[in-house]
Parts: structure tokens; sequence; C-alpha cells
């Protein structure tokens, strides 16, 4: 057991050594050459793979806001145990956001104009001032777990006394900044193909981020338990399953009566790219998933939800994706395909955020375990009831 | 305070000499990029092109809007509509996120790709030369008058008197006057302009207004999450609190 353990670590451990060195490499053309040298972008299309990228890391990681606002709002205590995972995704997505956000921009010595330098009407600033907002409240509301390690209790304190606010603060900072990456793409009304640009964009961003976040939670719970042997309960994991349900469906159903309501639905019947494409996110995303779900044999086993969890995510991919990339490409009149560069640069980040989140899960009392050592249950019952003190 | 500035480009009197494309790269000091100049394309060492199409020409440029979408979508105000009517930019502020790549309406933008500390390039209708009082350079070395500099409203005027003097020469459109909300630069042509590569059916609306319309709900959504979601934990708090008293009172009566 233990050697079958220790070598599929040793495979993937490889392989992100190998990535890692590739990463790097391709972080040296970047920065060093250029963006021309290394990334397929031009001037017809300025925005590429690294911008979809983003895209995903904050969708993500939107399982944060949405367990933070049941847990810590509605005072849903059964699902607890995920705020813990549920934030460090959080964390780590929006730290390769920002890590990528540097490496995109063509200027990033001057990465902190924003800060000084406003303006109020534009969206990539809102984007901005919310990533600086919300990545300094997932850390305050992740520091906890790590001070707990150091029985450090003072601190500890004064973070619960002001954890309701900065809960609901958090809650509105991704609230808007999910949105708003809908919102830069309102003002590409001629460019951005009809099948993806609507004036609820925004909206649109919003439901489907917390559907791909939660599938996020199942996803990791999953392999966690593969790699660790702790993991979430079903019950928690298909109460999840039921909340990814609802936001699909409701989100499908915006989306087709916005479509309707623009008279967009001759669009559904062109044979071209787009339609091929956008079909394949809704099969993949929406309608296999849904179905699935609403069986109740497939959303109460936890193999099922896993499954589940990774069409809705292939699906989340894919509409990103298509925002990003296919929708534009028709109006730029080129074709892009990420350079090697691009992708290693990529890769690198997800190995870093995998990695990132195993060691921290390693060390830290992230997925709290039924039977753990003493000391951390007892922990975890003071923790509980200084919640219910609030 | 001086009057708007622009550009009134006339199709019909371009004879693809090129005049314009030569003073704008002396006066922008912008490298050579193609020897045939008809030939070329819009880049980060040019500002603007003469294209051929057919026997007619078609010059592209920055349109210099009036409610400019690179300066509202621009997070840090790198760009800036000037009191002479330039659409200017200032490299210091520009941090590189190329949205004003994206969101232009006329997809004018360059970027520096090659450059590692790359800028946003594109026209700024002479700023030094128009801040002094001097036409832009390209209206100056024009030698029919197909491009010509003045103040707005007179141009605005004059594009008018020519659609009206000479129907059967001109397609009725003054475009550039409403595209996209409107700008600094008015072109006029013989064909519809789609024949000659401008985008065609961008909305009249200024693109700003698009976004401005999400971003003033902002503050509301800010305040009004924020109360809701305050009362939402006060309230589900207090049922919690009243049913957890409620069983201790049970559990109580059954020790009794």
């Amino acid at each position: 057991m233990k050697k079958t353990n220790f070598f599929k670590l040793t495979f993937w451990k490889t392989l992100g050594i190998i990535i890692m060195v590739f990463g790097l490499y391709s972080s040296y053309i970047r920065f060093f050459k250029g963006l021309g040298a290394s990334t397929r972008l031009s001037d017809a299309i300025p925005w590429g793979l690294w911008i979809g990228f983003d895209f995903l890391g904050v969708g993500l990681a939107a399982a944060g806001f949405t367990i933070a606002v049941t847990v810590h709002v509605f005072n849903v205590h059964k699902y607890e145990p995920i705020v813990r995972p549920a934030i460090l995704t959080a964390f780590i997505g929006y730290m390769l956001v920002v890590l990528l956000l540097v490496i995109d921009l063509g200027r990033p010595q001057n990465f902190w104009h924003p800060l000084i330098m406003w303006n109020i009407h534009s969206v990539m600033f809102e984007i901005t001032w919310c990533v600086i907002c919300y990545s300094t409240i997932l850390s305050l509301e992740f520091a906890p777990v790590i001070l707990e390690k150091f029985h450090l209790k003072a601190p500890i304190k004064i973070l619960r006394k002001i954890s309701v606010p900065v809960v609901i603060l958090g809650v509105l900072f991704s609230t808007l900044h999910q949105s708003s990456f809908g919102s830069l793409y309102l003002i590409v009304p001629g460019r951005l193909y009809p099948l993806w640009y609507s004036n609820l964009l925004p909206v649109n961003f919003f439901i489907s981020c917390i559907s791909a976040g939660l599938s996020m939670i199942i996803f990791e719970s999953y392999l966690n338990a593969r790699t660790f042997n702790v993991g979430l309960k079903v019950d928690i994991l298909s109460g999840l399953g039921k909340i990814v349900l609802y936001a699909l469906s409701i989100g499908f159903i915006v989306r087709m009566t916005d479509m309707i309501a623009a008279g967009k639905l001759p669009y559904l019947l062109i044979p071209r790219t787009e339609t091929y494409m956008f079909y394949t996110e809704l099969i993949i995303g929406t309608f296999i998933p849904v179905f699935l779900l609403s069986q109740k044999k497939y959303r109460t086993n936890r193999f099922w939800l896993y499954i589940t969890s990774i069409f809705v995510l292939s699906g989340f991919v894919f509409n990103r994706m298509n925002v990003a990339i296919t929708g534009l490409a028709d109006s730029s009149k080129t074709s892009y395909f990420p350079t090697f560069d691009e992708i290693c640069i990529t890769a690198m980040l997800v190995v870093i955020g995998m990695w990132g989140f195993s060691t921290v899960v390693k060390y830290f009392n992230v997925f709290e375990d039924e039977d753990s050592s003493d000391a951390s249950a007892e922990e975890a019952v003071e923790d509980k009831e200084i919640i219910f003190e609030k | 305070m001086s009057k708007q500035k622009g550009l009134l480009y006339d199709s019909t009197m371009c004879v693809g000499c090129g005049e314009c494309y030569n003073a704008c790269k002396k006066q922008n000091k912008l490298k050579d990029t193609n020897s045939d100049f008809l030939k070329d394309h819009l880049s980060a060492d040019t500002y603007t092109v003469v294209e051929q199409h057919g026997d007619l020409y078609a010059r592209k440029m920055c349109m210099h809007c009036t409610k400019p979408t690179c300066a509202s979508v621009c997070p840090v105000g790198a760009f800036e509509k000037s009191k002479e009517g330039a659409v200017i930019y200032d490299a210091e502020k520009c941090i590189g996120c190329r949205y004003c790549m994206q969101a232009c309406p006329h997809q004018i933008p360059r970027y520096e790709w090659s450059s590692t500390n790359p800028r946003v390039r594109k026209c700024i209708m002479c700023h030094d030369r128009v801040a002094k009082g001097l036409p832009s350079a390209c209206s100056e070395a024009c030698p029919t008058g197909a491009t010509k500099f003045g103040d707005m409203d007179e141009l605005i005027a004059e594009a008018k008197q020519r659609l009206k003097d000479s129907p059967d020469t001109y397609y009725q459109h003054i475009y550039g006057l409403e595209e996209a909300g409107g700008g600094n630069v008015l072109v006029l042509a013989s064909v519809p302009f789609e024949k000659l590569g401008y985008t065609p059916n961008l909305p009249k609306e200024a693109l700003p207004e698009l976004t401005g319309r999400v971003m003033e709900k902002i503050p509301t959504i800010v305040a009004a999450g924020g109360v809701f979601l305050g009362s939402m934990h006060w309230l589900t708090k207090r049922k919690n609190q009243i049913a957890r008293e409620k069983r201790d009172e049970q559990l109580k009566r059954n020790e009794h």
C-alpha cells in the first residue's frame, strides 16, 4: 500500500519537475525576449491562453465565498468541514491568477499602478482592486489554520471577532469580481460571437462560477481521500451536488431565456465552429451533469459525484475558453493557438498550485479528520463552540 | 479654451500617393516597415496606412473618439482625450494589460510585441504640433486636400455640404460622425464604407456606456448586498439560538 503510494508520488513528482523546468525556461524567454518571442499574441489577438486561465483560476476559486456565505452568513454548520479546503483553494487560485497576470502584463514593473492611478470607469480597474482586496481577505480567513498550528491563540481570537464582517466583505468582493470578468467583454459587442455575447455576461459568469467552484471542492476531496485517506462525508458532498444542480439549471435557464429574448436562437443552427463549441460546452458542462445530479443514486455516490465534478469543470473550462478565445477568433480574422512557452508557463502554474495545495493539506489541518489526533480534535471542537458563541 | 480639432478624410479626393504615410513616419520618427506603402498595415511603427480597394483608396488610423473606449477601459488612465480632441497615451502609466486593444471598436491600437518594455502605439493626431497651433503632419503633406485638418464644427459642416452638393459622387454617410459615439476623424467615400474596410455596423452609442451601466450599479450592489448578508447572518444565528434554547428546555423538562 505504502509502496504504491510512493511510486505514484514519484511519477507525478518527476512530471511536475519536468514541467517546472520547462516553465522556468519559458518564463526566462518571456521576461528577457518579450511577449512577441514567447507568445502567439498579436495586434489582432491581444489576449490569449493566459487571460483564459485567469478566468479559470478565479472561477474555480469561487467555492471560497460560496461556502463562506453558507456557513458563516446563513449559519448552515453542516458545511463547516469544507470551509478550510474551499478557502485554501480560493487563496491558491488567486495567487496563481496574480502570478500569471504579472507574467501577462506587458509592463509588469508597473503592476502596482492601479493602486495610485485610478480610472473608476474601467472594469479592469475594478478587477484589480477586487483581486487585491479579496486576496487580503482570503489570507485573513485562512490565517487561523496557520496560527493554530503554532498555538498562537491571541491573534486567532482577534480574527474570530472580526470574522463575520470579513466574510461579508469577501463575499461582496468576489461577487463583483466574478461577474466583472464577464463585464470585461460587454465592451466588445461587435467582436464576441453572439452565442456568448450578452448583456447578462456578468450574471452568467457569476452563476457558472458557483457550480464550478463547488465542483472543484468535490473533485479535490475525492483526490485527497485517495491520497491521504482524509475526505469529506458523502452527505456533505451530495449536498454540494444538489447546489451544483440548482446553479447549473438556473444558469441554463437564464442563458436560454436571454438568447430567446435577444432572438439568437437561429445561431444554434448555423453549422460552424462556434456552434459546435457552444454545444460541446452545454453538453459537457450542463446536460450530462444535470442528468447525473438529478438521479439520487449518482448524487449520493462519491465516485459518481467525482465524475460529475469533472464534467462540470470541463464544461466550465470550455465556456471560459470559448469567451476568451473561440468567440473572438472570427472577428480577429486570424487563428490563435498558444505557443509552447505559453502552455509551459500555464502548466507550471498548475503544478505550483497543486504542490501548494497538497503541501498545505499535508502539514496543516485543512480537511478536518474525524479520527485525527486529540489535540486537533479538541481544537476543532473549540472552534465550533466559538463559532456558536458568536 | 481652444476649439476641438479634427481631420476630414475624403476618399474621393485621395490619389493614393502616400504622402500622408511618409509624413506620419517622419513626424513620429517611425521605422520603415514596407517598401510598398500600399501593402503596409498598421503596426507599432505605422500609425496610418493608405489601403487600395480596387481603384479606390482608404486611409486607416485612430478615429479619436469623443468618448474613447480605450480611455474608458484603461485601468490606470493611460489614455486621455486632449482638449484639442486627440486621444493621447502615456506610456509611463501603462501597465500593459492590452484591454485597450481588445476593446477598441475600430481595432486600432498596436503593440510593440518585440520589446521587453512594450508601449501601445497609434496615431495621436500630432498632439505636439496641434498644441502649437499647427495642423497634423499628414494633412499638411496631402497634395490633393483629401485629408483636411481643422476645427471640428467646420469640418462637420463642410462634410455635410459636400454630401449635399454632389449627391452622385458620395455615398450619403459621414463615417466617424456617429460610429461608436462619434469622434474627431470623419471619412467620406463614394461607396458603402465596409467596401473600403471600415468596421461596419458599429453602434451609435459610445461603447463605454455598455460597461458604465454595469459599473454604476456597483455601489448599490455593495450596499444592498452588505445589508442583506448582515441581516441574514443575524437572522439565521437568532434562529439557531432559539432552536437550541428550545432543545435545551426540552432536555431539562425530560430530566425532571
